[in-house]
């Protein structure tokens, strides 16, 4: 415990030079500033836009984009802006949420596989099963078992990041494990279930934040990739992916119904790729190499 | 430069004169650039060595020993380091004279290898892991002497025998892991006089060897400085080393010359507080001290200040014993002792 | 090198079973009944009890799976439900377009990825490096359906070069099957291309720091020959292993991509199984590619150690 006090303080003023460190770099900057406008449209999606996203208006299908629709309309008529809007607060509670579960889960896995020598085998022999499988092949086949359903695609996509996450954090572990100050502490007879937590978690915060954010990215573009094969969020829904897969039919004479929802897909997934590479870059040098 | 260095003095000297010297480095200066802003590794470094001369460069980690020669070699790391001023005139085969401090980068490569070259501290990661040993100096020798592939070959064979690796022709086509680190240092040195180069730098080239490696190789190195007549300017922290290999010695702190002369001399009569120190870190000096009363092993106390939080007056002086307010003022200037001796001390007539 | 290969082997085994395991109890943990799914809405109570005795599907869990893994360690990975033919046999009807799918889109990520990093690393820290740093992490960016569809509207509906999707019936020749999977490498290959190009100046960074290249270039070796002969052999054995990795991960996870460009491969089975609820069809195609990818990951490992002198078995 005497350990972990110092080693917050100077985190905490460690945190200080890191953020203005960060913000140094245009790069990191530009990923931030179009993340924070992302989910500020979301948060304020029906400030932003005078359409509903649902009403159907079949005198105004398809229509190009314009002063009037910036993005055009959808084969229903409906605002594709609007609903591109309305689309990030799905897509980013999707990835949010997946990201919390996966790291939670993950953590939970690596730390055990990590701290206690008996179950490492086990648990790592799951994960490399699991990790067998292409990423969204393995969430198209949880999908199949779960069902179609806006939560089941959170799960599904948790279930397949969670070996990422519980991967790092096992290689942390066994590194923290050895150090003098979780011996010291082990030692003095600190309880098992406080040496993982205080010590061992506080000193594997920087990896799993930077995967984290990654595998945000990811889970953007896997959720979409589900909907759009018709087995992810039902297609009422509109999520940047269902909004995709449903104007796939219209691409040939009206390309902006497909083209404004993966533009902004790949925006939150690169804005969220830029904050994960600055992070990388600070927060733990020796990461880079490791991709 | 050319007429005034004959003089008598000038010749007496175990020195090299300017005149014939294979390297004269005058007033090198060399800079970083970092993230805290420039920092001077070389605050003007002077010394000279001559044909078949051996000068060890002597001082501890951080002095500048490595950074004088990677400026020599035109090494430094891009684009952080550069040379700020000086020049480092070289002597070549031809008997031209060439200032590395201002050579390009195509000039520096068709010396690099042919007139002067290098061997480094680290025998074990130095040679390069997928290429077999005998193709690696092959390839410098068909690049610097324009032979075809095979008499290169053959030339590499000639160099491991000549460093006397058993089973040299087995040897030729092993890699380097196959090879123990005395076994590694000896293909690094074949590597560096595959093409007889004037120079050699040696970069602690025994520091990771095991003692009884190292004295091979050491005797190995003066074998070799017989046969092909080159000058080597031989880096190291080890006093003891020095003694064994050198001719002159020139000590370095803080990137600054602060002593040089002849190794007798020197070791006779260290005029720098800090050349005592190095001294008095010999196993031997220690037991040998004062009333033949066993001492323990001294140690300088403090260490080098970093480059960017350097004193004002002599760097040495916060670590200094014989330290005095002057010291301080300013850089002192290196003083001439006798012929060829110098220290930049300016306790040096009164250290006791 | 037996012994290594043995151990490898063993390991590869373990990973197998659990993956077996995992793949049965996906299928067996979904909603539904696969005998009433079998039958159809017309079937009565005894229909279906009778079938499930016939698959053994009233038997305890374990024993199902005994049976299953026996089935399957004999070749026999069932029969689909809606196909009418063994699942065996539907894989081995979508494996050519997935294989020369994988093997394009590898070669193209290659291509680009591999000489971009290497220059990116050279040139560390310049525009050239930052516009392919920035390139690599937008590749990494791009949905790949939506990547497809905007190549589909300028390549093959616009101008009218490629065809629009499929993949050609298997009497045309091959040339003209293949013709169809240069629109969906270039999406793949293109977009793979990312995690190389960064793997790549990440493993040649490393190498041009190394001792080595120090000597080469106090051997007056030129910046080229430098890069090409000292440092780039030791820098593309770890990208061996991320380009063999996306190779493996390909072979089923071109999903997206094959079902954009309505190709007949396997990943484009399992979703078409995914949406029937074909459970032999989903069980067996998984095992393949999960099996694929391990076998995959053995001989990258191999490789690995041939290209490498300092390992050795």
């Amino acid at each position: 415990m005497a350990a972990a006090a110092p080693a917050a303080s100077s985190a905490s003023a460690a945190l200080g030079l890191t953020l203005r460190k960060l913000f140094h770099r245009k790069l990191v900057l530009a990923g931030a500033v179009a993340l924070v406008a992302l989910v500020l449209l979301a948060l304020f999606a029906p400030l932003v836009s005078p359409y509903d996203p649902t009403a159907l208006k079949v005198l105004e299908r398809l229509k190009a984009p314009s002063m009037l629709h910036w993005f055009g309309t959808d084969e229903f008529g409906r605002d594709i802006f609007t609903r591109v809007v309305v689309g990030a607060r799905y897509s980013l509670t999707i990835g949010i949420l997946t990201v919390a579960i996966a790291t939670v889960a993950g953590t939970l896995l690596g730390l055990c596989a990590g701290y206690f020598r008996r179950l490492d085998t086990p648990i790592m022999r799951l994960v490399d099963a699991m990790m067998a499988f292409p990423d969204i092949l393995l969430a198209i086949a949880l999908m199949a078992t779960l069902g179609a359903s806006l939560f089941n695609v959170v799960l599904a996509l948790a279930i397949v990041y969670t070996p990422r996450i519980a991967r790092i954090v096992r290689a942390s572990t066994l590194v923290v494990r050895e150090l003098l100050f979780v011996e010291a502490a082990r030692a003095l007879g600190v309880s098992t279930g406080r040496i993982l937590f205080r010590h061992i978690l506080l000193n594997t915060t920087s990896p799993i934040l930077v995967q984290s954010t990654f595998i945000f990215a990811y889970a953007i573009l896997a959720e979409a990739g589900l909907s759009f094969l018709g087995v992810g969020v039902p297609p009422e829904i509109p999520t940047w992916g269902t909004m995709v897969a449903a104007g796939q039919q219209f691409a040939d004479n009206a390309f902006w119904v497909v083209l404004y929802p993966g533009l902004a897909i790949m925006i939150a997934a690169l804005s969220l790729q830029m904050v994960g590479d600055g992070l990388r870059d600070l927060l733990d040098p020796r990461l880079r190499k490791s991709l | 430069m050319s007429i005034h260095s004959l003089n008598a003095a000038a010749r007496t000297a175990p020195a090299a004169s300017a005149a014939e010297a294979l390297l004269e480095v005058r007033g090198l200066r060399t800079e970083f650039r970092t993230d805290a802003g420039t920092v001077t590794a070389l605050h003007g470094v002077d010394f000279s060595v001559a044909p078949g001369e051996t000068l060890a460069l002597v001082g501890e980690s951080g002095s500048g020993k490595s950074v004088t020669s990677f400026s020599i070699m035109g090494l430094l790391p891009k684009p952080a380091g550069r040379i700020a001023g000086g020049e480092i005139r070289f002597r070549t085969h031809d008997g031209g004279v060439v200032d590395l401090a201002r050579a390009d980068d195509a000039q520096l490569r068709t010396l690099r290898g042919r007139e002067l070259a290098m061997i480094f501290q680290e025998p074990m990661t130095s040679l390069n892991p997928v290429l077999p040993v005998g193709e690696q100096i092959a390839d410098a020798v068909r690049l610097h002497l324009g032979v075809d592939r095979k008499a290169a070959l053959a030339r590499a064979l000639e160099m491991l025998e000549l460093v006397e690796i058993p089973a040299a022709k087995q040897r030729l086509r092993e890699y380097p892991h196959q090879m123990s680190g005395g076994m590694r240092q000896r293909v690094m040195i074949a590597l560096a006089l595959s093409c007889e180069p004037r120079l050699l730098i040696a970069d602690e080239p025994t520091t990771a060897l095991d003692v009884t490696i190292q004295a091979q190789i050491l005797v190995l190195m003066r074998k070799l400085q017989h046969e092909f007549g080159m000058g080597i300017l031989f880096i190291t922290h080890n006093l003891g080393v020095v003694a064994e290999t050198a001719q002159r010695v020139a000590v370095m702190y803080a990137g600054r010359i602060v002593e040089t002369g002849s190794v007798r001399e020197v070791f006779k009569a260290p005029r720098h507080p800090y050349t005592r120190g190095l001294m008095d870190c010999l196993p031997a000096n220690a037991l040998r001290d004062q009333a033949g009363h066993p001492q323990r092993l001294n140690a300088i106390p403090g260490q080098v200040a970093a480059p960017n939080r350097q004193p004002p007056g002599c760097a040495f002086a916060p670590r200094c014993a014989y330290a005095e307010a002057r010291c301080n003022a300013a850089v002192p200037a290196l003083e001439t002792v006798a012929e060829g001796h110098a220290t930049r001390c300016l306790r040096w007539s009164s250290l006791p | 090198m037996l012994r290594y290969l043995l151990s490898r082997l063993a390991g590869m085994l373990a990973v197998l079973l659990i993956v077996a395991v995992l793949v049965f109890l996906l299928t067996r943990l979904a909603p539904g009944d696969p005998a009433a799914l079998m039958l159809g809405d017309q079937a009565t109570l005894e229909d279906i009890a009778q079938l499930r005795a016939v698959y053994g599907l009233d038997q305890p869990l374990p024993l199902q799976f005994v049976y299953w893994l026996w089935e399957v360690l004999q070749g026999n990975l069932g029969q689909s439900i809606f196909l009418q033919q063994p699942v065996t046999a539907a894989l081995a009807e979508r494996a050519e377009p997935t294989f020369f799918l994988t093997l394009f889109s590898v070669t193209i990520a290659s291509a680009i990825g591999i000489p971009c990093g290497v220059v990116s690393a050279v040139w560390r820290g310049r525009a050239t490096d930052q516009a392919f740093t920035g390139i690599a992490m937008l590749g990494a960016s791009i949905p790949s359906f939506w990547f497809g569809l905007i190549l589909i509207q300028i390549f093959a509906v616009k101008l009218g070069w490629f065809p629009v999707a499929g993949y050609g019936d298997p009497d045309v020749p091959l040339a003209e099957r293949l013709w169809h999977l240069v629109l969906p490498s270039c999406v793949l290959g293109i977009l793979n291309s990312a995690l190389i190009i960064r793997f790549t100046r990440a493993s040649m960074l490393d190498v041009l720091g190394e001792d080595y290249v120090r000597t080469a270039r106090a051997m007056g070796h030129s910046e080229r020959i430098v890069v090409l002969r000292h440092a780039l052999r030791n820098a593309l054995i770890p990208v061996i292993t991320v380009v063999g990795l996306t190779a493996a991960l390909l072979i089923g996870g071109a999903v997206v991509t094959e079902t954009v460009f309505g190709l007949p491969g396997v990943g484009n089975l399992v979703v078409s199984a995914v949406l029937r609820r074909d459970y032999p069809v989903i069980q067996g195609a998984l095992l393949a590619i999960a099996a694929v990818y391990v076998l995959i990951n053995l001989v990258i490992d191999l490789l690995y150690r041939v290209a490498d002198p300092r390992v050795r078995f």
